[in-house]
């Protein structure tokens, strides 16, 4: 357990930083699941790995995207566990990316709670600093500031070390039980990703005149693409 | 009074500080702390310089309650600093600080979060699908999406500062007014393109299965859709697998 804890470090400052990348700074979404993924995967050695929870991850998160104060699930640190849980699997072991697939989804589900919590902390801070910061004070602005974003990495940290330590294990437990073949694995988790993506392509453009058209355009070019590709 | 030219340094200094202007970002005043925290290095050029009275006032104004899309708080960002150095009255400022939170936030959540991030996921997925190496489908996500969003970072601070409080009239730039729409038919196309690209991907070699999977997507993707937002996918989605696992490990 030791030794798992200590080998989780690179991966949990990896995730800190991607976490920190969801909200407060610098928002270039390397947090997005295509990118977080890959990179935890590469940090693993296997990229190619990574890439594609990445994409599984991705399709789901077509359809959460962070407006505002609305509550959405914290995709950075969960790619962060999803690509690595995938990647230390030996290939083609059956279960392996509908195991990694679904602790990510748990963690992000939680790491969007941990960012509504983060956001209560802030906001107590912020009360608490009411009257330097309504007199003006620089130190009071700047210092929230760098309070915020220092807990937010803590935060992204703490999340991705925590997952990683419980889903490692039972990620382990699960696949040794496992009874479904790999393509029946695979599948459904496609299947899961492709209707969410579907759905949430729908739910973005549908309100835009003529985007039905273009839509099936990109359907009749993908269906050739699959064809000669 | 008209504001003066703001140095390199200045301007760079409230570049960089708008990549972290949701660093403090709270339920209470949501992101005006991030506010005034870009707006610092240009207030202190206003007379008494840092720590003066009018410093110490402006950055009280400026970080109360503020709301906006982060990708084009620069436009406030540009618009408040103008305001504040040119000596606009203050009633002025904190009438247009509580009045441009709205638009700021409807046009940016539409151009940024409906459009440009889906399209440049869309494309980095179809390039996945394409069989694109990974550290290539990640440079052409990471390249597209912020070659993007920092120019219209950059653009916001620079039209914000240049109109100031009549910067209303840079929110009816076309770029504004019909970005969204085109991107949401780009976003579509690139859909029909990149999503069947991608389930193939990663079923990888298993390819008598891709019949039965793409008609059992699009069948839960149609189901979803009629549900037109009610009911969020990735949340049954994480029952149905975790339901799937279960079933695999004690049957």
């Amino acid at each position: 357990m030791m030794t798992l804890a200590l080998g989780l470090i690179p991966l949990t400052l990896l995730g800190a930083v991607l976490g920190l990348d969801v909200v407060s700074f610098p928002q270039a979404m390397i947090s997005r699941p295509l990118a977080a993924a890959t990179l935890a995967g590469a940090l693993m050695g296997r990229p190619g790995h990574g890439l594609i929870v990445g994409a599984v991850l991705e399709l789901f998160a077509l359809e959460t995207l962070p407006f505002g104060a609305s509550r959405y699930p914290e995709w950075g640190s969960a790619s962060v566990v999803g690509g690595a849980l995938f990647a230390v699997q030996p290939s083609g072991t059956p279960g392996a990316l509908t195991a990694a697939v679904c602790a990510a989804l748990f963690t992000a589900w939680l790491g969007g709670w941990s960012m509504v919590w983060h956001r209560r902390l802030i906001a107590r801070w912020a009360a608490g600093m009411r009257d330097a910061l309504t007199s003006g004070s620089c130190d009071a602005v700047t210092g929230l500031q760098l309070r915020g974003m220092t807990s937010d990495i803590v935060r992204g940290a703490i999340m991705t070390w925590v997952a990683l330590m419980v889903f490692v294990p039972l990620q382990n437990a699960v696949l040794a039980q496992w009874s479904f073949t790999a393509i029946e694995s695979r599948a459904a988790v496609v299947i899961c990703a492709g209707a969410v993506a579907g759905g949430a392509i729908w739910k973005i453009v549908h309100t835009t005149k003529g985007t039905t058209w273009f839509l099936l355009g990109g359907l009749a070019g993908g269906s050739l693409l699959l064809l000669v590709t | 009074m008209t504001a003066p030219r703001l140095p390199v340094r200045t301007r760079a200094a409230m570049f960089l500080r708008l990549l972290a202007v949701q660093g403090a970002w709270n339920y209470e005043t949501l992101m005006g702390n991030g506010i005034a925290f870009a707006v610092e290095p240009a207030l202190r050029l206003l007379p008494g310089g840092r720590g003066g009275d009018r410093y110490r006032a402006a950055i009280a104004r400026q970080n109360g309650y503020f709301n906006a899309n982060p990708y084009l708080a620069g436009l406030a960002v540009g618009a408040l600093a103008n305001a504040e150095l040119s000596g606009d009255p203050t009633d002025r400022i904190e009438r247009f600080h509580t009045a441009c939170c709205g638009p700021l936030g409807s046009v940016g959540d539409r151009l940024v979060w409906a459009g440009w991030l889906p399209a440049c996921s869309l494309l980095a997925l179809m390039a996945f699908g394409l069989g694109m190496r990974p550290a290539g489908v990640v440079l052409l996500f990471l390249g597209t999406y912020n070659i993007g969003t920092m120019a219209l970072r950059y653009w916001g601070l620079h039209a914000g500062y240049r109109e100031g409080l009549r910067v209303a009239s840079a929110l009816g730039a076309p770029l504004l007014r019909q970005g969204p729409a085109q991107v949401a038919r780009a976003s579509a196309l690139l859909a029909g393109i990149a999503i069947p690209l991608a389930v193939r991907g990663v079923i990888g070699p298993a390819h008598e299965a891709l019949e039965i999977v793409f008609a059992a997507a699009a069948v839960g993707a149609v189901i979803l859709a009629r549900f037109n937002g009610r009911v969020e996918g990735w949340r049954l989605a994480v029952v149905a697998l975790a339901l799937f696992i279960l079933i695999s490990v004690v049957r």
